[in-house]
């Protein structure tokens, strides 16, 4: 199997840019959409089509709230400090690299 | 054209996220330190063709990532989630303890996702294969877009986004085994 080919016979996230907006679109086309929607990649009017479907839809809401939260939290956790001998050992190896290009 | 006399003053503010991203894809601190420095070296160097009002985070994320495929990715081999074919989509979604779908203000800590630890996030990304670990680091922790990835790992838009939603499932998964390890989650029974 492939990188690309999905598994499941299309219902994978990927969309096609051609197919056609339905004006409501129902939960699994939401759901479908759910990660491009919060990756902030989908036309202008493909997002008007879903929000239209969030407004009215609290089961979508819950999902898309719970998958934004998961996305918060992983962000959140995934910051390290850098260590100062890094900081020093980086500014050190640039001005070395500056003084070798100067003479 | 950009002047390398800048270089630190518009480069250093970005070392934070590329040596945690460093750390995920050698998954070893020492490792994560010289592909920090291997990048700013090279960075520094290239810095003249570094196109001015470009993005510049995203140009050393692309030497950064080009640098751990080109000299660190065969170092370590560790575990990787094998299959991630058989994972639902919203896995945790569906699998979590905490209100059913369709109730409303599900929040973190309903839902037990702030119980999680640091370690353990930072370890399911890490267990993510390489193409999958990559693309999910830099959409969801880094925030870059599509097209950002596309040209920082030199594939097309359509694999990128692929690899993020196959590592967001993958991911899932193994942030819902840590739950259960760790008894945070019990699992139902079969047929009950």
């Amino acid at each position: 199997m492939t990188e690309d080919s999905r598994g499941d016979g299309g219902g994978g996230a990927v969309p096609s840019g051609s197919d056609p907006i339905p004006p409501f679109p129902d939960c699994d086309e939401t759901i479908e959409r759910l990660y491009v929607y919060l990756d902030g990649e989908l036309t202008e009017d493909r997002r008007a089509a879903i929000q239209r479907h969030l407004d009215l839809c609290g089961p979508c809401v819950d999902a898309f709230g719970f998958e934004a939260e998961l996305r918060r939290v992983i962000a959140n956790r995934c910051r390290d400090h850098v260590p100062e001998s890094l900081v020093e050992r980086v500014a050190a190896a640039l001005s070395r690299e500056r003084d070798l290009q100067g003479n | 054209m950009a002047d390398q006399e800048t270089f630190s003053d518009l480069a250093m503010v970005h070392m934070p996220s590329l040596y945690s991203a460093a750390l995920r894809m050698t998954r070893n601190p020492l490792d994560a330190e010289d592909l920090v420095q291997e990048t700013f070296l090279k960075a520094y160097r290239a810095f003249a063709t570094f196109q001015e009002g470009t993005n510049l985070k995203a140009w050393l994320y692309r030497i950064l990532t080009n640098t751990y495929i080109n000299s660190y990715r065969a170092k370590r081999r560790r575990p990787e989630i094998a299959d991630v074919e058989d994972i639902e989509d919203l896995y945790l979604y569906h699998h979590l303890p905490g209100d059913h779908p369709g109730g409303l203000g599900r929040s973190a800590e309903d839902t037990m996702l702030e119980h999680f630890t640091d370690t353990e996030v930072k370890d399911a990304i890490e267990a993510l294969p390489e193409n999958f670990r990559i693309a999910v680091l830099l959409a969801d922790v880094e925030g870059f877009s599509y097209k950002e990835i596309a040209e920082i790992t030199g594939v097309p838009i359509g694999t990128v986004m692929s690899r993020i939603h196959r590592g967001r499932r993958a991911l899932q998964k193994a942030l819902f085994d840590f739950g259960v390890a760790r008894g945070l989650v019990s699992v139902p029974a079969e047929g009950s």
